[in-house]
C-alpha cells in the first residue's frame, strides 16, 4: 500500500513537471502574437469535452463551455447567450452519440457557419447499458454516449481535437501536435495506473450499482460490472418494479457496492442501500466535471476520483 | 397467489413498505384538505400554491443542495407568505381571493425563476419538480407524518367554523368572528400539505393527491363528515393500488397512484350516488303517496 502511495506520489510530480513544460513550450511557441483577441474561439458542448480541448489547444484557443461543470447535458436547457456563444464560434466540439439532443436544433438558431466536429468519431460505440423492453421516447438512437469513461477512446477523442484545431488553425500545427503529444502521454500513464489498481481487486467483487448507467464504456474496457436502476438517460423515473428487481439482484449477486452520482437522484441509491446493507461508496463522477470547490476539475482528475472511490469500496 | 400479488411485495422489500407509510400519511392529510378546498370553491388553489411553494423549495435546493431541511423550510416560507397575504388582500379589499392568490403566486414563480437563473441555469430541477415516493427516508417519512398529524388536529380545532363559513359565509360573519382566523389556519394546512407531498410525490402530483379524492367523494356524499370519509379511503385505495401496479407492472410509482384515482374519479362520475351521470340519466321512482 505504501509502495503504491509512493510511487503515485513520484507519478505526480512527474506529470507535473511535463505538465509545466509543456505549457512552457508551447507559450515559447504561441508567444508573439498569442494576445486574447487572436485566440481561436471555439465552443465545447459540455465539460469534460472541454478540459480535452483546453489541453489540446493550449494558450492558442479561447474554450467556452455550454453545459458548465455539475451540469447535466442530458436535460440541458440553452440559453440564448448560449446562441450568441455558438454564433461567435470558429469551431464548435461535440460528443455526438445522442448525447446532445438539444444541440441541434442550437446551432441552427444561431445561424453559426462554424464546422462541427463530433469529437467520438472513430470510436466503436456500445449499444445502451440497462435498455428496457419498453422503449421511451428518446430523440437519439441506442448508442451509448459516454465513450470518455474508457481511456482508450479518451485518446481517440484527443486525437479528433487534434486533428480539427489544426484544420481550423494550421499556423498551430506543431504547438497542437506538442500539446497533443504530452497529453496522450498522461492519458497512457491514467490507462496504466486504471488497469493496475482494479487487478488488485478480487474478480468476484468487481460488481457494482450506481444511479445512472453511464459507465458502460468503463465496464467494456476495464471488467468492472456497472448496473444502474434507471435507464442510460436520466429522463425515466424509476419504478418500483425496477428498484425491486435491483435489489433481489444485490442479495443474489452479493454485490459490493452502491454509487452516488453528480447528476441524478441520490435518494434513491441510499433507499437501495439502506435495504441490502450493500456499501454506499462516495460519488462517481460520470457526465461533468466539478466545479473548482470540487475533486475532479479535469478529465484525469475525474478518472482517477472514481478509481479511487472504487478501490476504496470494492478492495475489502 | 392472491398473496404474492396483493401482501409479498411489501414483507419483501421496505422501500414499499415506506412509499405506502408515506402515501398513505399523504393520503390522510390530503383528503380533509381537499374536501374543503373543494366546498369553499377552490379547487384550482392547490395548484397555484403548487406553483408558489416551487420556487421556494428550489431556491432551498439552490443554497443547500438536496436537502430536506432547506427545501421544506424554502416552500413553507414561500407558500405561507402567498398564502397569508392572498388571505388579507382578499378579506380587506375589493379584489376577491382568486384573483389575489393569481397575482402573488406568479410573482411568487417570477421571483424563484429570476434567483435560479441569477445562480446559473445548470441545476436539474427535475428532482425537485417531482420527487420520489420509493425513496423516503427516515427523515422524509417523520416530516410527512407530523404533517399529517398536524393537519387533523388543526382541522379538528377549526372543524366548525370551516364548516358553516363553506355553507353560508353571510351567517358566519354575523354570529362569529373565527371565520377569518380559521381560514388563514385553513391556508397554511394547504401549504404544509402540499410541502409534505412534494416530497413525496412531487409538486404536481401532491395536488392531485389531494384534489382527485375530495372530488370522488363528492359524488357519493351530500353530508361533509361522510364526502371527507370516502375521499380519504379513495386516497389510501388509490396509493395502495398504485403503489401495486407500478410494482407489478413498471410503472412510474407517483403518476401510477394518481391514474388509479383518476379511474376511480370517472367510475364515480359515471355511478356515483350523488349526482352522477348515469343515475341523472335514469332517476330511480319518485317517492309516491
Amino acid at each position: 500500500m505504501t509502495i503504491r502511495r509512493n510511487a503515485q506520489k513520484e507519478d505526480a510530480m512527474l506529470t507535473r513537471r511535463q505538465a509545466l513544460a509543456a505549457t512552457a513550450l508551447a507559450a515559447l511557441f504561441v508567444a508573439p502574437g498569442a494576445r486574447a483577441q487572436d485566440r481561436l474561439n471555439v465552443i465545447a458542448s459540455f465539460s469534460i469535452l472541454g478540459d480535452f480541448v483546453k489541453n489540446v489547444g493550449g494558450d492558442r484557443v479561447e474554450v467556452a463551455t455550454l453545459v458548465g461543470p455539475n451540469g447535466n447535458a442530458h436535460v440541458y436547457a440553452p440559453s440564448p447567450g448560449d446562441a450568441k456563444k455558438v454564433a461567435d464560434a470558429k469551431l464548435v466540439f461535440v460528443n455526438g452519440l445522442g448525447f446532445e439532443g438539444w444541440l441541434e436544433r442550437l446551432v441552427k438558431a444561431s445561424g453559426t457557419k462554424a464546422p462541427i466536429v463530433v469529437a467520438t468519431k472513430g470510436i466503436k460505440p456500445l449499444e445502451r447499458a440497462g435498455e428496457h423492453e419498453h422503449d421511451h421516447d428518446h430523440d437519439h438512437g441506442r448508442a451509448d454516449p459516454h465513450a470518455w469513461q474508457s481511456v482508450a477512446n479518451a485518446k481517440i477523442y484527443v486525437a479528433n481535437i487534434r486533428d480539427a484545431l489544426i484544420a481550423a488553425d494550421p499556423a498551430g500545427k506543431d504547438a497542437y501536435s506538442a500539446n497533443a503529444a504530452a497529453y496522450l502521454a498522461k492519458l497512457d500513464a491514467l490507462e496504466h495506473d486504471v488497469r493496475e489498481v482494479i487487478a488488485k481487486i478480487p474478480a468476484d467483487r468487481r460488481r457494482v450499482i450506481t444511479s445512472h448507467s453511464a459507465f458502460g464504456y468503463f465496464q467494456d474496457a476495464y471488467g468492472v460490472n456497472f448496473t444502474a436502476p434507471q435507464g442510460v438517460s436520466t429522463e425515466a423515473e424509476a419504478s418500483a418494479k425496477d428498484v425491486a428487481a435491483i435489489i433481489a439482484q444485490i442479495r443474489k449477486q452479493k454485490v459490493a457496492a452502491v454509487f452516488l452520482e453528480n447528476v441524478t437522484d441520490p435518494r434513491l441509491v441510499e433507499q437501495v442501500a439502506r435495504e441490502t446493507g450493500a456499501k454506499v461508496g462516495g460519488t462517481l463522477y460520470s457526465d461533468a466535471l466539478t466545479d473548482d470547490k470540487g475533486d475532479a476539475t479535469t478529465y484525469i482528475g475525474l478518472m482517477r476520483h472514481n478509481l479511487r472511490q472504487l478501490a476504496s469500496a470494492l478492495v475489502s | 397467489m392472491l398473496n404474492d400479488i396483493f401482501i409479498a411485495p411489501f414483507t419483501e422489500f421496505e422501500f414499499m413498505r415506506r412509499a405506502l407509510a408515506g402515501a398513505l400519511a399523504l393520503a390522510l392529510g390530503a383528503g380533509p384538505i381537499g374536501v374543503f378546498l373543494m366546498l369553499r370553491r377552490m379547487s384550482l388553489v392547490g395548484d397555484a400554491m403548487a406553483h408558489a411553494i416551487l420556487p421556494g423549495a428550489a431556491v432551498g435546493f439552490l443554497l443547500s443542495g438536496l436537502n430536506l431541511f432547506a427545501m421544506t423550510a424554502g416552500g413553507l416560507i414561500a407558500g405561507f407568505v402567498v398564502a397569508v397575504l392572498t388571505g388579507l388582500v382578499a378579506r380587506t379589499t375589493e379584489l376577491k381571493e382568486d384573483a389575489a392568490l393569481a397575482t402573488f403566486y406568479l410573482l411568487s414563480l417570477a421571483v424563484g425563476v429570476t434567483i435560479i437563473s441569477l445562480k446559473g441555469t445548470n441545476i436539474d430541477l427535475l428532482h425537485v419538480l417531482f420527487g420520489n415516493v420509493l425513496a423516503l427516508d427516515d427523515q422524509t417519512l417523520l416530516l410527512i407524518a407530523a404533517n399529517a398529524t398536524i393537519t387533523l388536529i388543526v382541522l379538528a380545532l377549526i372543524y366548525r367554523p370551516l364548516v358553516i363559513e363553506c355553507v353560508d359565509p353571510g351567517f358566519m360573519r354575523t354570529v362569529s368572528s373565527a371565520g377569518g382566523p380559521a381560514h388563514l389556519a385553513f391556508l397554511v394546512l394547504v401549504v404544509v400539505n402540499l410541502v409534505s407531498g412534494f416530497h413525496a410525490l412531487g409538486t404536481l402530483l401532491a395536488v392531485g393527491i389531494m384534489m382527485l379524492p375530495a372530488a370522488i367523494g363528492r359524488f357519493w356524499a351530500r353530508d361533509t363528515t361522510l364526502m371527507i370519509l370516502i375521499a380519504t379511503a379513495s386516497g389510501v385505495v388509490a396509493s395502495y393500488a398504485g403503489l401495486l401496479v407500478s410494482f407489478h407492472l413498471g410503472v412510474a410509482s407517483g403518476p401510477a397512484i394518481i391514474l388509479i384515482a383518476g379511474v376511480l374519479y370517472l367510475s364515480s362520475l359515471l355511478f356515483g350516488r350523488v349526482g352522477g351521470l348515469v343515475r341523472q340519466a335514469f332517476p330511480g321512482r319518485h317517492l309516491e303517496a
